[in-house]
């Protein structure tokens, strides 16, 4: 009896992480829900216990259905007849057994038939959904679109919406088009105004669509005539019952084949507006990208696991020369250095998941009632962390899960080339994750204003000043030694920039200043769970020596980097 | 139709799948302690069935019937947590060291104090392999039983019709209710266990668990009744304690060998290509071939 959950203990140990007792006291307001809902808990022990033993049924579901049945929902794949989507098999199957356990819309407030969970576990099962079939996590983690309409459409559209999601209904997010990919301010697809049908109603072509056949769609479109920018964007509910969209044809991937990447066709679509008008792009749309990098960190550790047990166990059984080839170190050392970027990229995930619980459970509170100023300014503290961690965690995570799976597969060898072992799939699935809810090119983009506001050496030095056992010590005098270094590379960097008009210097050097912020981060964040728990010491040990090795490489580099040597690089 | 009321008959049993060195004792019994204690994997097929008869048929109720130590109460757990409505722990030092005969004369006696249109079990537990227990409890109710059901294909006003996996082929036959089914593992697998009705039902206790807890959750049980899980005693279902127990069970075990088997269940094979796909499948599996 295979469970993904029980049988990884790193999970139960983010999730028993102290911060959890303000998490789970923020989002169940002092346990009001007791009283009318029979399955809402009474005090914290039973929130967190039933995180953990909802969790056992999303790992039992996992190991026992989903996994198993990713093999021929990979062959499988979806298909198109008739202008609407048919899943696969195994696909149908997945969906239904997550619905039927009361798994889709873990998130929403108990009163539109949700579990109420905080992030932390929802994120979890994401991760756990993600190891077992990295293309259904993208089905099942379309459920954020039910969080963006709890966060900002109407009543009304929250009552009509949000309690078909437990009963299982599915959604998409229609952002990209043709000409509108990084850049959404492009979009096109036309929203007006039906006076005689009193409606909204879209006609327009959408591109690159995830699960685009869903149940419940938001679509991002241009409600204002005349505009060319974001500014002219509104998001729009469309519901399925109501016709009007047709799927045009599916997209013919390299990898994650089960969950259907579709060509949407509106034509008179009637459809509902989210919110206001003209904030679509730039407050719905922005909110629902931050949940969806959140959400690919969570599939990238999930495959990222998947990838690191496939090459273990491979080089347990294989034997060469005479002896199992896991005893060669050039494959421990690859194994292990696999081991430390799953931990160390687990680790990031649930810090910034946290951060993000955090602020959004007071954002939610400040509906029901008004925050003091410490509660608003403890809000303010977690949005900023959670902005520019949430980059640098779909950054770091996305980009180890295709090393993990890269080593994974040559540990394999030939056999891993083959379509035997499940690693050659794992390993095209990976490759979407440094690609889709923007490129890792772009999280730079976003990441490198955590670097230039100082937002992340100043939670270094949190880190830093943190509590700590005297034999750790060893450690955090490396990551000091990095931090300073860290401070030297962005003066450097910063110094020549000032002298520039533009700010390509900047931008040149932008990633290695983000990676070196990052390794320090996981560093610590590895330290922290040291203190916890001493099995991560070794975890911490090898990613800090790693990392240092690392930043000093970028470090020489922006040190010997002259401005003129941009000439070079320049196409 | 009116709903129905359904008995599933589970058992806790150590799970023998996976047997490790120390799973027997020197005395040749089974080391309880040794192995975890599951639901036994054919009463979860039966579940199963009974769940979906309640899926169709509103107002049906589905209620567990598990007998054996304290312990034992989390198979009751177990099933609310998949749906069904509540369930009985048939709890007594009396009833230790019953066989078959004993415990299926116990089981009757504790469903005559029920109401009943179905009951449902599975064929047999992973603990005993003796598949007796079912059909005893029909014997002894004096109702019609069918055997090795794998499906139930529909259901009126007093009469169930019931596809049988046999050796050789499917048989659909039709009975009277009430009556006893027992339940093969080729019926469907049981749904996995609801968010919902996990958190709802997982204080579930007996009274005799619920001593020493906490002050909070006693309060808990007093406001929410459907938690308490009810304790039946041989008095309580007023058996004959000479029908219990060691006394009431003519079984005696004479002596244990340890056996290997020299082959798995059979299988027969035509020479059609999905059964050649299959056998090529298996054979690549253990590496035969490839």
């Amino acid at each position: 009896m295979a469970n993904f959950y029980i049988d990884n203990k790193d999970l139960k140990f983010h999730l028993e992480h102290p911060l959890m007792k303000k998490i789970i006291a923020l989002k169940e307001n002092n346990y009001v829900d007791k009283n009318t809902y029979d399955y809402a808990p009474v005090d914290f022990e039973d929130a967190l216990d039933s995180y953990d033993k909802v969790l056992e049924i999303v790992g039992d579901i996992c190991g026992e259905i989903i996994g198993p049945n990713a093999e021929s929902v990979d062959h499988e794949g979806p298909e198109v007849i008739d202008g609407r989507v048919k899943y696969a098999r195994g696909t149908q199957e997945n969906h239904e057994a997550l619905s039927n356990a009361g798994l889709i819309g873990m998130s929403l407030p108990r009163k539109f038939g949700g579990l109420n969970f905080s992030m932390v576990p929802y994120v979890m099962a994401a991760e756990l959904v993600s190891r077992a079939d990295a293309g259904f996590a993208n089905i099942w983690g379309l459920q954020d679109c039910a969080e963006t309409l709890h966060e900002f459409a109407s009543e009304e559209l929250k009552e009509e919406f949000l309690p078909r999601f437990h009963k299982g209904a599915t959604a998409a997010m229609d952002l990209t088009e043709p000409d509108a990919g990084s850049d959404l301010q492009a979009v096109m697809l036309k929203a007006s105004w039906d006076e005689k049908r009193g409606t909204w109603i879209l006609n327009g072509v959408k591109r690159f669509i995830t699960n685009g056949d869903a149940d419940v769609s938001l679509v991002l479109a241009r409600s204002e005539e005349g505009t060319t920018d974001g500014r002219g964007l509104s998001l729009f509910v469309y519901d399925k019952a109501d016709s009007g969209m047709t799927v045009r044809r599916i997209e013919n991937k390299l990898g994650i084949k089960g969950s259907p990447t579709c060509e949407l066709v509106f034509k008179n679509a009637p459809a509902k507006l989210v919110g206001d008008r003209k904030l679509g792009l730039i407050k719905y749309v922005m909110s629902l990208m931050n949940g969806a990098r959140l959400g690919v960190g969570a599939q990238s550790v999930g495959i990222a696991e998947a990838a690191y047990r496939e090459g273990l166990s491979y080089a347990k059984e294989r034997a060469q020369f005479g002896k199992a080839i896991i005893n060669f170190p050039a494959v421990y050392e690859l194994l292990t250095d696999m081991e430390v970027k799953v931990k160390a990229s687990r680790s990031l995930l649930y810090e910034t998941t946290r951060f993000v619980d955090v602020y959004k459970s007071y954002t939610h509170l400040s509906n029901e009632r008004a925050l003091d100023k410490d509660e608003r300014n403890d809000l303010k503290n977690y949005q900023r962390l959670a902005d520019v961690f949430t980059p640098l965690l779909k950054l770091f995570s996305s980009e180890y899960c295709n090393q993990v799976a890269y080593d994974s597969l040559q540990i394999h060898g030939g056999s891993g080339y083959m379509k035997d072992y499940p690693i050659e799939r794992i390993y095209r699935d990976a490759r979407i994750t440094n690609i889709y809810e923007g490129t890792s090119q772009l999280q730079v983009v976003a990441a490198i204003r955590g670097v230039t506001t100082g937002v992340y050496l100043k939670q270094i030095r949190d880190y830093e000043a943190q509590e700590l056992r005297p034999e750790l010590d060893y450690i955090r005098r490396d990551l000091i030694e990095m931090a300073d270094q860290y401070e030297n590379a962005v003066a450097l960097v910063s110094e020549v920039n000032a002298q520039e008009e533009n700010n390509d210097y900047l931008d040149f050097h932008a990633r290695r200043l983000v990676e070196m912020a990052g390794h320090i981060i996981m560093g610590y964040l590895l330290l922290n769970d040291t203190m916890r728990d001493a099995e991560y010491q070794k975890f911490a040990e090898l990613f800090v020596r790693t990392g240092k090795a690392e930043n000093q490489k970028r470090y020489f580099y922006i040190q010997n980097f002259e401005l003129k040597n941009l000439g070079m690089y320049k196409k | 139709m009116k709903g129905l009321k359904i008995i599933v008959l589970a058992k806790q049993v150590p799970d023998t799948r996976n047997v490790g060195k120390d799973a027997m004792k020197a005395d040749g019994t089974v080391n309880r302690a040794a192995l975890p204690a599951i639901f036994n994997p054919e009463d979860l097929n039966a579940l199963e069935q009974a769940l979906r008869i309640k899926d169709k048929n509103p107002g049906t109720t589905v209620t567990l019937l598990t007998m054996g130590p304290g312990r034992a109460a989390e198979i009751i757990r177990e099933g609310m947590y998949r749906g069904a409505d509540n369930g009985y722990l048939l709890t007594d030092r009396a009833f230790a060291g019953s066989d078959t005969l004993a415990t299926s004369y116990a089981i009757s006696c504790a469903i005559k104090k029920l109401e009943y249109d179905i009951i449902i079990a599975g064929r047999q537990a992973i603990d005993g392999d003796t598949a007796q227990v079912g059909p005893q409890v029909a014997e002894k109710l004096g109702l019609p039983q069918v055997t090795y059901a794998e499906g139930i294909d529909k259901i009126t006003k007093n009469k169930i019709i019931i596809k049988r996996r046999l050796e050789r082929g499917v048989e659909t036959v039709s009975t009277t209710l009430p009556c006893v089914i027992t339940v093969n593992a080729t019926a469907p697998e049981c749904r996995p266990r609801n968010a919902k009705y996990l958190m709802k039902y997982k204080h579930a206790k007996t009274v005799t668990e619920l001593q020493g807890t906490a002050e909070d959750y006693i309060k808990l049980h007093e406001d929410r009744p459907y938690l308490r899980i009810p304790e039946l005693s041989v008095a309580d279902v007023q058996a004959d304690l000479h029908w219990l127990g060691l006394a009431g069970s003519p079984t005696k075990v004479k002596t244990i060998e340890n056996v290997v088997f020299a082959a798995k269940e059979a299988k027969q094979l035509t020479s059609d290509q999905k059964d050649l796909d299959w056998l090529m499948g298996e054979l690549m599996a253990n590496h035969t071939l490839g």
